[in-house]
Order: structure tokens, then sequence, then C-alpha cells
């Protein structure tokens, strides 16, 4: 799983039929310590989050096809699986 | 999945026959801002997007489930087109 900040979202009315319903979210991938590295990523929403949230975001496509849509076997790679609250992490700990 | 522009067609004649009648389009992966990032790819089309339109493509095994036979050999297809540009929305944090 991956860090991500929730940016906003976007719309399309042409979409796969499993899209259906689903909030697509524009994402961008961040450090541990809650820095963006610039890689952006949309990811179907199943916990009700919202713009400025720091997010799990599951790259594997059975599991987020699974938490976004109930339903295994669509052409989903990415689902936002949580809402972060914190993270700690060790004071000398350089994580990038 | 991952925002791009459709950039470009690509034909080909001889090509793998679960490929048969599927359009192949060349797409440019854009950032948050909607501008170039890395480099161009090629994608199978499942929902009739053309040269010039904004669309979101998503990567891996799952691309090949849009169609009926999923052992389609793809990594990279085109699931959804986006309204316009104004539709893609960000909050000022």
């Amino acid at each position: 799983m991956i860090l991500a900040r929730v940016l906003g979202n976007i719309v399309a009315t042409q979409k796969n039929d499993r899209y259906e319903s689903a909030r697509v979210m524009l994402c961008e991938q961040i450090t541990p310590t809650g820095e963006p590295t610039g890689t952006t990523v949309l990811a179907l929403d199943s916990v009700d989050s919202g713009a400025g949230d720091t997010v799990l975001i599951v790259q594997e496509g059975w599991g987020a096809s699974t938490a976004a849509t109930g339903k295994a076997g669509a052409a989903i790679d990415s689902a936002i699986v949580g809402v972060v609250d914190r993270i700690d992490l060790l004071e000398e700990t350089d994580a990038e | 999945m991952q925002l791009a522009r459709v950039i470009g067609t690509v034909v080909a004649t001889i090509k793998n026959e679960s490929l048969e009648g599927r359009k192949l389009l060349v797409v440019q992966t854009l950032n948050k801002d909607l501008q170039p990032h890395g480099k161009p790819m090629v994608a199978i089309d499942s929902v009739g997007a053309g040269v010039g339109e904004l669309v979101f493509w998503c990567r891996g095994k799952e691309a090949s489930f849009p169609f009926k036979r999923d052992d389609t050999p793809t990594d990279c297809t085109i699931v959804g087109i986006i309204d316009s540009d104004r539709h893609v929305t960000q909050r000022s944090l």
C-alpha cells in the first residue's frame, strides 16, 4: 500500500460499467513525513475520503476491485482503503 | 489508474488474435495539473475514446478485465473518458 493525499476528484460519464456509482479520486503520493512526491494516481474511494485526507491506497487489482466495488475482477488497479489519522516515525528515521 | 490525453492512434495489421478489432491509441500520461508526465504508451480502448480526449487508464493484469476474453494481452487499457478538463477538480488545501 502507498500513502497519498487526496487532492480532488474527476467526473467521467462514459466509463467502464464496473465504475458505476464509484468516486474516482485524484491523489498524490506522499512520503511518510507528508512531503508530496509529485506522483499522482487515480483511485476509487471505498471509505468516504475527501480532499485533504491522507489515505492508504492499495495497488493490487484483486484487493482494489473488491474493496471499491464489492466484487473482484474489475479493471481497477488502485483503491483507497483507509484514512490515515497519524503516522509515528522514529526520530532518526530518514524516511523517503 | 492514471490521467492521460489520447495523442494518436496505432495501426497494426498483424497482431495477437485476441487483439482483433481492438482500437490501439497512444496515450500521454498527465500529472495533476494536466501537464505531460513520463513517456507516451500504447493503450487498448474499452470505452470509445478518440484522439484529443482526456481519459484515464488502468494498468496491469486488471487492464484485460473489460474484455470478454480476459486473456487479452494488454497492460494498459482506457477505462473512462473524463467529461472535460474542468471535470478534474482539486480543492485548494
